[in-house]
């Protein structure tokens, strides 16, 4: 199923290999727009977790690994090759010798160390803390027990040896936004907020506070012949009708589609043909809080799933736009279990069900809920005459966004419906479900089973990653059968963008995030972008 | 005239110390978190001792009382302390945006002043005339039209359709870029100010002094400029001055709309993410600025009537 919606974003596009053998284009400005947020929090990407500073990294900056879209998985970037000891710990790199800094500086193993102790700095409490928590001593130095990172160890200037906690693939954390390198001789690093200095294709030139980030193409950028662009103006736009006029208008080069514009983009001519969509990496569902009597039997939370036809609420009020989900672990993970089928819409099943666990009469709860379109109170109101149907009585609670973050983590709730991050590593992504998982920090449905966690531990110690998957792949089954949550969809995510754009690449993590330096436009672009 | 600046100026300090006590309070009582906002989106999973350090380094794992303190001393020594979310002075925040959102605010007064006043004025001087009853119908429109739905009329009209003018963002800082948002921005206090001018000036019409003026022989024009104007100036420039305030509020939506960098959509950003230095501070700049406006309204309409400092 990815394989065939990959091609099919592919060909749709006419970009990827193919097309950019037909011959690239050098210069030109891309004028690039998502809808987050409407200003960029900070420059020093290092310091957030945001979208909307994930735009401007990729432009600006590099980490040790990257995201393949194409694979579906981290690279190496920052190191041309690396050796792995037996056990899986010990990981020797040897860096790019080509890679420059945008203020002069060549890269070397003292910037990666310089940049994770930065990360790590229990001073700085910066988020990518817990991603350098995999490389071994980072616990302690966080901690702020140890001055040095102890598995963290220069080589020579070019060859870096890093030793993790276990036999983990340290692409996934190492690839994220917040854990870029930074250059070590930079005097003031609070420069890094208004001045940002990396490794990346482009180099940064001006901010206008609430607006725009613009860049200019890196000369002495690594990669022969990218990037394509001279030019990028990050633009943020959180109100669709906007983002949409814009588009229309020809004034940006990509947009992102919320459902009713996706459905209205599907159905006009000019604009049908130049969609790009990919399944994410993300889940929605609603998680039930054992704690509140009526969760605690499996039954119940089962029969809630059969209750609900998820298939007609996607097709009604999500557009279309997402995937039913047969689990937690989403299409374009590697783990995904093709040949399980989601819970089949079967009201009769849902009341025996509930009448065998003693909720013949019903119960009634309460949903706590943002009030975002996809997956916020219009959903909830949708499932409440499905649920009334077997007596369920359910009852929204709405709140902000950051209200919900608050109450899920506190444990504050009957049942919560969220979008959560699933993938792209199953490892990760089924931590959630481990009984040794905080609540506060994602087991949010307090799940502990038994059999989950056997096979999860296996699955941390497997190294063969085809076994890995395997093991994963029957821990997320278990999950679908003890039903903690609601599963609702995976995020069907679409971008619209302009005929004259190529070198767009179906991201299954997040699709705003583009490889600018692929990108290039050709000659049919209007001149003002030429 | 002196002492009643004074006094006027000195009413500003309470009034923003109990502003000031509001926002506070209300910030405290409202659920979610700056640390839990950095996840509500769901694309990371939360993490407790992120959590844990961010509360610690913001002082929010101190009791409200504590907090209250610390507040109201930056306060007086006019900190407004440090943005959550860039760890910035909140004051370097706000005056990065302050030019944008003047800049919008002044375009959109000028042009209700250019269109409302002289509207309102011909409007009153032929009451019942189709010039009249455009003009208030207009007004009625222009009043009760929600501004969001008006902006994005603006932009599929003169963006998308006619292809005259960008639809959105500040560009370069040029003129082509603010005319749309300040046009919607401008569109209610024209309505407003075209109404009030033209109540004003029918008031003044119908007094005493006009009938005299005319009986004695004055020309219409000399009329109109030399009495009506000048006294129906007092109105006018009241409802300026408070349309002139409330606009930097009013532009909120408008910044959210057009992607427009002013404070008013780093306010919006701040409350949902719960940057609550940020937000206070954006929100005491704009009480500021809506006493100043005020308070400078008062005195020009003391100055233009005289008896009103005696009141």
């Amino acid at each position: 199923m990815l394989k065939r919606l990959t091609l099919a974003a592919m060909l749709s596009l006419g970009v990827a290999t193919g097309a950019l053998a037909a011959g690239e284009r050098h210069g030109g400005t891309l004028v690039f727009t998502a809808p987050y947020g409407s200003s960029f929090a900070t420059l020093d990407v290092q310091a957030s977790p945001n979208t909307q500073e994930e735009f401007i990294t990729q432009a600006i900056h590099r980490a040790l690994y990257s995201w393949d879209s194409i694979q579906n998985k981290p690279v190496l970037e920052l190191a041309s090759s690396e050796e792995v000891s037996d056990d899986g710990t010990v990981h020797t790199y040897h860096l790019r010798d080509n890679a420059v800094f945008h203020n002069g500086k060549p890269l070397t193993a003292d910037d990666i160390i310089y940049s994770y102790k930065r990360i790590a700095n229990p001073k700085n409490a910066f988020p990518g803390a817990s991603y350098i928590a995999v490389i071994k001593g980072a616990e302690e130095f966080i901690a702020g027990k140890a001055q040095e990172i102890s598995g963290l160890k220069k080589i020579d200037d070019h060859t870096l040896e890093i030793t993790y906690t276990g036999p983990i693939n340290p692409g996934f954390p190492l690839m994220q936004n917040t854990t870029v390198i930074y250059p070590s001789n930079v005097e003031d690093e609070s420069s890094f907020a208004k001045t940002p200095v990396g490794l990346g294709a482009f180099v940064f030139r001006e901010h206008v506070p609430g607006s725009q980030v613009v860049v200019e193409k890196f000369d002495k950028y690594y990669e022969e012949g990218k990037p394509y662009l001279d030019r990028i103006n990050i633009v943020l736009m959180a109100e669709d009708a906007a983002r949409d006029v814009a588009f229309r208008n020809k004034e940006i080069d990509v947009s992102i589609l919320g459902p009713t514009q996706y459905q209205a983009y599907q159905g006009e001519e000019a604009l049908k043909d130049h969609l790009l969509e990919v399944a994410e990496v993300y889940t929605r569902n609603i998680g039930f809080n054992p704690a509140f009597e009526p969760f605690k039997d499996k039954r119940v939370r089962q029969a809630i799933n059969h209750a609900i036809n998820a298939p007609l609420i996607i097709e009604r009020l999500v557009k279309n736009k997402a995937y039913p989900a047969s689990g937690w672990l989403p299409l374009s993970s590697p783990a995904f279990d093709k040949d399980k089928a989601p819970y089949a819409f079967d009201p009769d099943k849902a009341k025996a069900l509930l009448a065998e666990a003693g909720y013949a009469d019903g119960f009634e709860f309460e949903v706590t809920a943002s009030p975002n379109e996809s997956w916020g109170v219009p959903i909830v109101e949708a499932i409440l005459p499905m649920l009334k149907k077997v007596g369920i009585t359910v009852k929204p609670k709405p709140v902000e966004s950051s209200a919900l973050g608050d109450a899920v983590t506190s444990n504050n709730f009957q049942a919560f419906i969220w979008s959560n991050l699933s993938g792209p590593d199953p490892l990760n992504a089924l931590r959630c479900y481990y009984s040794k998982t905080a609540q506060s920090a994602c087991n949010y449905a307090s799940y502990s089973s038994p059999d989950f966690d056997k096979l999860y531990e296996a699955a941390q110690q497997e190294r063969d990653p085809a076994k890995q998957s395997d093991l994963l792949r029957q821990a997320n089954n278990i999950v679908q059968d003890d039903a903690p949550v609601w599963f609702f969809n995976y995020n069907k995510a679409v971008m619209a963008y302009q005929p004259w754009i190529h070198g767009l690449v179906p991201n299954a993590t997040e699709l705003a995030v583009q490889p600018y330096d692929e990108i290039w436009i050709d000659d049919t672009a209007p001149d003002a972008r030429k | 005239m002196l002492r009643f600046t004074l006094r006027r100026i000195l009413q500003v300090v309470p009034t923003i110390v109990v502003v000031a006590l509001l926002i506070f309070v209300i910030f405290s009582v409202v659920p979610g978190t700056f640390a839990a906002s950095l996840f509500a989106d769901g694309k990371r999973a939360a993490d407790p001792q992120m959590i844990a350090r961010l509360n610690e380094e913001f002082g929010l794992n101190k009791p409200l009382m504590e907090r209250f303190v610390t507040y109201v001393t930056d306060l007086a020594r006019f900190d407004l302390g440090t943005s959550f979310r860039t760890r910035q002075p909140v004051i370097d925040l706000i005056n990065d945006r302050m030019g944008a959102s003047l800049q919008l605010a002044v375009a959109a007064m000028v042009f209700a002043i250019v269109v409302g006043v002289p509207l309102g004025f011909l409007a009153a001087l032929r009451p019942g005339s189709i010039l009249d009853t455009v003009t208030m119908i207009g007004a009625v429109s222009g009043l009760s039209m929600p501004q969001f739905w008006l902006g994005l009329l603006m932009m599929y009209l003169f963006a998308l359709q006619l292809n005259w003018l960008p639809s959105f963002g500040y560009g370069d800082g040029s003129l082509r870029n603010l005319i749309l948002p300040a046009v919607t921005l401008g569109v209610t206090p024209l309505a407003l100010l075209a109404r009030t001018t033209r109540a004003g000036v029918l008031d003044v019409l119908n007094a005493d002094f006009i009938r005299t003026a005319h009986s004695k022989g004055m020309s219409e024009a000399k009329v109109v400029r030399w009495h009506v104007a000048r006294n129906a100036l007092v109105l006018i420039v009241t409802t300026i001055g408070l349309q002139f305030g409330s606009l930097i509020g009013q532009a909120v939506v408008i910044e959210k709309l057009f992607a427009w960098p002013g404070i008013g959509s780093l306010l919006v950003d701040s409350v949902a993410i719960r940057d609550i230095p940020v937000v206070q501070g954006t929100i005491l700049v704009i009480v500021l600025w809506f006493l100043i406006i005020n308070t400078a309204v008062d005195l020009v309409y003391a100055a233009i009537d005289p008896r009103i400092k005696q009141e």
